[in-house]
């Protein structure tokens, strides 16, 4: 297996394109050295991308924040400022795992290895990500949420390779939460996520909303009627009903060893609600 | 808060202090060896197939391009490891049939369960070792499978072995069955006792198996010379055993057979059997080189025993009074593939700590498409304490008396016995409950979705084969050797009752774990004994180190050896003119006056004494998603006399923690074929540090007479009602029933559901 740590965009890309299905892009490793070692994959090169300096970068412009690919949970939980204006993809990402896999799992990778229970994507997409996308024809964008085709693989031309996801500075009164259902407390894997994020008008009624659930259909999604529920709205039990009704009916779930469909149907419904009020309380206070 | 509560004298140097532990530097420093850390040169890397059926016959095996593969140096199956004919009866309690043994470290006319190992490579490198065991083609038919022991004991189902035909029931039965045999105790008049009953409460539980989930995965060396010596060393609870299986199984001499145990990472009766052993001594003997087999974790999900999964029914009544006059159990415990559950054990743990005048239970043994199962800390009895326990919470709800009282009423007083028979001495079950009752946690308040559970739990721990050598060095310190691997904190231990019985300082005893070939046979670091069993020859061993140095110090003064006394660790006279000579002293003339000092002690302990562990549980159910947070646990067990108080607590917080994850969310999950599914602790999910609280403990102290210190076995008795006394909390929270775990969060959320 050959190991390659290019220092730029276009060599990373030139040397996946070249390399074709066999190479893997290597961020923090924590999926893919696992998957190795359990003779799921055999690469034959893996591009480490954390030399290349836009994947490793939090930059904050006044009306664009960059959160680089193969920035570490860790990183992402020590920076103040990002923390404060998307808490709930900084809490999505920070969950993942525990002290010792945040100090090497990325945001680009836990959303690449496209899990349909990956922590950060119900909350990426809440807060209305895009991916930024280099490849063999140059760079792209695209929201994240049409990125994800099936559980373990993601709609990437060969040689393509994610940089960064953008998100647009929130507006006054935004506020995002993430909230994922495990059975522990720590150390397990989503069975149900809920990513929300929403803005209030002056008089407190919703604005905007995007609310993404996790680990309840072969990829996260976004429940599509929220915006039709809350706009205009106030967080009433009403609306918090109808709320819990529709991310139930987004769920598309399956029975697996981690939850059944009955279970993560009626889950994905409690943990959306709970997840708004808290996405509101931040609202308001912003 | 950990308190201790005693009853017995405590004037002592070391017994019952909190002392520094001799192996804690090699394991925090990284330097102890485990069972992988052994490396030798010339190794070679053994790698097990596995089966992926449940159930299928072995139509063919070629193995000639594997053998073909660069690299490989020898390839075994069944045909490398010896037959043997089945065990007649009568069975005893515990069963190790060489017929069945045989088959389950390599599959012989069937694989029975996915994982069953099939064939075995020994190669230059782990990773031609993988490759080679993929080239090995096995030819299987598929058969029906059955997983679950109530419809594994049905006429129709899937038939593991032909040859196998229910013991202990009238008629001899002439179709072969899945259940090995039915085992039952009783007394009284169960019919009389029922009638007189006011109130009867019947309850049925499931559980699934559990696995033992110690963090070092099976592990070991074996190297053979061409003069026909084997020597293993291997991450186990029990060498001697090792090499009696391995001698019995291979058709060795055992003394031609010499085992180290490494460093063991848990155990928790996990590792009282063979698995690789006799795989590698033969890949060994076939290549003439060492050979190290490692498994991985779902190796050892796949492949190595849990504890049984149950199906149990239960039937008490009682009198106004509370008086507990009638009970009737039954558990079918799931053997996996071959026979072999805790059956006696279960049967002995539904009632014993109780005197209860009509009472009967029986155990089933079956054998299901699963890994065989292996002992796990006090086998057999948590599952038949649950159904108990929870039956007798209901009675006490029923009859309006508080569940501690009920208790109280019935509890079994010394010198009672258990429904098996086993005579009691003097017991604490009595002290252990009055400090239930008065523990503040017992009447403290709950918060709302919360509720409180509760169970008592009786073990009877072991004794037994235990065999010690001590060395005096000439400069005055003590080499222990025991043969007896410590999981628990045994050298600890050991260390602390030598340096009680000399009366010097502890850091002068040294505590070793011996290999095989050096000192006399010493059962499993298993069965709560070895504090008991080992600490008994350990203090004889030192008790003749004395003997002989009274003799020494009488020899250089000249007087008669009953001049001289030994008393805070030098030996001293009454008679004028003589200065007491120390240990050191002592030791130093040794050799010059006769030889080196030595004792050695090798026996089979009797006496062991009934142990009792009580625990509250308070835990908080969220209602929307059936999620159980555990927000105050306490334990509160009868250690007789605890030796080394942290490690007592120790046991009895990791047996509690053990429980709860048997009762919140451990499970094996198989697909339709009958594929483990969750083969990894992600998916198999013990408990996490953060999942727990931490565990208050009451050691309460009711000396076992039979031993020098009191000592009763502890570390099993904190799992017995450990996954019955989460169970009950969780039932009190929502306020409903629930008898089949785990108590995952799906199933209670179901139950909620079903109720609004
Ligand atoms: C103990 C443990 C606990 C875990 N707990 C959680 C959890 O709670 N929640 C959760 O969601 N996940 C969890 N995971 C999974 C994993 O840690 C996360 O998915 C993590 O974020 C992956 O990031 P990484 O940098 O390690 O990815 P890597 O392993 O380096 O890569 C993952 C995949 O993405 C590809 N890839 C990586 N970066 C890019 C890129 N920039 N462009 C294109 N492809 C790319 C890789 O080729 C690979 O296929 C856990 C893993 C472990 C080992």
């Amino acid at each position: 297996m050959r190991y390659e740590a290019p220092e730029t965009i276009e060599a990373a890309v030139a040397l996946l394109a070249a390399a074709g299905k066999t190479a893997r892009v290597f961020a923090g490793g924590t999926d893919l050295i696992i998957q190795i070692k359990e003779e799921m994959i055999e690469p034959g090169m893996l591009v480490d991308i954390k030399k290349i300096k836009e994947t490793r970068e939090v930059i904050l412009d006044d009306d664009e924040i960059r959160i680089g690919a193969s920035v570490t949970g860790a990183e992402l939980g020590e920076n103040k400022e990002l923390k404060k204006l998307f808490p709930g993809v900084v809490e999505a990402v920070q969950l993942i795992g525990s002290d010792q896999v945040q100090g090497r799992a990325t945001i680009g990778g836990n959303f690449c290895n496209a899990s349909p229970a990956a922590d950060s994507v119900p909350a990426l997409i809440a807060s209305g990500a895009k991916a930024v996308v280099a490849g063999p024809n140059g760079t792209r964008t695209a929201a994240v949420e049409d990125l994800l085709i099936k559980p373990g693989q993601l709609s990437l031309a060969p040689g393509e390779l994610i940089i960064s996801f953008c998100l647009s500075r929130p507006p006054k009164n935004t506020g995002d939460a993430y909230l994922r259902f495990i059975p522990r407390s720590e150390m397990d894997i989503a069975v149900v996520g809920a990513g929300v994020s929403v803005t209030l008008n002056p008089d407190g009624t919703c604005a905007a909303a995007r609310v993404a659930l996790g680990a309840v259909a072969p990829t996260a999604r976004l429940v599509e009627q929220a915006p039709d529920i809350l706009l205009g709205k106030e967080l009433d039990e009403r609306v918090l009903a109808e709320l819990a009704a529709a991310a139930s009916a987004t769920c598309q779930p399956i029975n697996d060893k981690r939850g059944t469909i009955k279970f993560r149907t009626s889950v994905a419904g409690v943990l959306a609600c709970r997840a708004i009020k808290i996405a509101w309380e931040r609202a308001e206070k912003n | 808060m950990n308190e201790v509560k005693t009853t017995a004298k405590t004037n002592f140097k070391w017994v019952g202090k909190r002392t520094r532990r001799p192996d804690g530097p090699d394991k925090v420093t990284g330097r102890a060896r485990y069972g992988d850390d052994m490396v030798m040169s010339g190794m070679l890397y053994g790698k097990t197939l596995r089966s992926p059926h449940a159930h299928a016959k072995i139509l063919s095996i070629d193995t000639s391009k594997a053998e073909a593969l660069k690299g490989v140096k020898a390839v075994v199956t069944h045909k490398d490891i010896p037959d043997h004919p089945l065990l007649e009866p009568p069975y005893g309690p515990m069963i190790a049939d060489l017929h069945d043994i045989s088959r389950n470290v390599m599959a012989r006319e069937k694989v029975l369960y996915d994982g069953h190992a099939v064939a075995a490579v020994a190669a230059t490198s782990e990773r031609i070792a993988k490759a080679a065991i993929k080239l090995i083609e096995v030819e299987y038919e598929i058969l029906p499978h059955v997983l679950d022991p109530l419809a594994a004991a049905q006429p129709g189902a899937p038939i593991l072995h032909e040859h196998q035909f229910t013991h202990g029931v009238d008629p001899k039965p002439e179709a072969p069955s899945n259940v090995f045999r039915v085992v039952s105790a009783e007394r009284g008049d169960l019919e009389k006792g029922f009638a007189d009953a006011d109130i009867i409460v019947e309850r049925e539980f499931r559980s699934e198996p559990v696995h033992q989930g110690y963090i070092e995965p099976q592990a070991l060396i074996a190297t053979a010379s061409e003069d026909g010596a084997v020597e293993i060393w291997t991450t186990t609870q029990g060498h001697f055993v090792i090499r009696g299986l391995c001698a019995r199984l291979m058709n060795m001499d055992m003394s031609s057979i010499r085992v180290t145990a490494s460093e063991i990472g848990g155990g928790f009766g996990g590792k009282n059997n063979v698995y690789a052993e006799p795989v590698a001594i033969r890949l060994s003997q076939k290549t003439s080189r060492p050979v190290r087999m490692v498994m991985t974790r779902s190796e050892v999900f796949r492949g190595t025993g849990p504890a049984s999964g149950t199906y149990s029914r239960i039937r008490m009544g009682a009198m106004r009074d509370g008086t507990i006059v009638a009970a009737e159990a039954e558990i079918y415990n799931q053997a996996g593939a071959f026979k072999g559950s805790p059956v006696g054990r279960s049967v002995d743990s539904f009632f014993s700590s109780y005197s209860i005048a009509n009472a009967k239970a029986t155990a089933y043994d079956v054998c299901v498409n699963r890994p065989k199962v292996a002992a796990y800390r006090a086998p057999g009895a948590p599952m038949a304490t649950m159904a108990a326990e929870l039956t007798i919470n209901e009675l006490a709800e029923k009859l309006d008396i508080d569940p501690v009282d009920l208790r109280m009423k019935n509890a079994v007083q010394d010198g009672g016995q258990s429904l098996n028979g086993a005579k009691y001495g003097r017991i604490g079950l009595t002290e252990v409950l009055e400090t239930v009752k008065n523990h503040p946690h017992y009447s403290a308040p709950l918060a709302p979705n919360q509720g409180r559970g509760f169970a008592l739990g009786y073990w009877m721990h072991g004794g037994g084969l235990s065999s010690v050598v001590a060395n005096l060095l000439d400069d005055g310190t003590v080499a222990i050797a025991t043969g007896n691997p410590d999981i628990g904190g045994s050298r600890s231990s050991m260390r602390v009752m030598a340096a009680e019985e000399l009366g010097v300082d502890l850091e002068l005893i040294k505590p070793i774990v011996a290999d095989t070939g050096s000192m006399g046979y010493s059962h499993l670091t298993a069965g709560s004994r070895t504090t008991f069993a080992t600490g008994m020859a350990v203090i004889n061993s030192v008790r003749e180190i004395i003997e002989k140095l009274r003799a020494l110090a009488a020899k250089k003064w000249e007087i008669p050896v009953d001049d001289v006394a030994w008393e805070a660790g030098q030996a001293v006279t009454q008679r004028d003119g003589f200065e007491a000579l120390t240990l050191k002293q002592l030791a130093g003339m040794a050799t010059k006056m006769g030889g080196a000092i030595a004792g050695h002690s090798e026996i089979n302990a009797g006496g062991a004494g009934a142990a009792f562990s009580a625990q509250i549980v308070d835990v908080e159910v969220d209602p929307e998603t059936g999620f159980v947070s555990l927000k105050r646990y306490t334990v509160i067990q009868d250690a007789g006399r605890a030796i080394s108080p942290d490690y007592v607590e120790g046991q009895m917080q990791g047996g509690a923690v053990q429980g709860i994850g048997w009762a919140l969310n451990e499970e094996y999950i198989y697909d339709d074929k009958g594929c483990l599914q969750n083969l990894g602790f992600l998916d198999y999910r013990m408990p996490v540090a953060s999942d727990v609280p931490m565990i208050d403990t009451v050691i309460v102290e009711v000396p076992n007479p039979n031993h020098p210190y009191g000592v009763r076995g502890v570390g099993e008795p904190p799992l017995v009602p450990a996954p019955g006394a989460v169970a009950n909390a969780v039932e009190n929270a929502i306020g409903k029933k629930m008898g089949s775990l785990p108590l995952s969060p799906p199933k209670i959320l179901g139950t909620l559901e079903l109720c609004r």
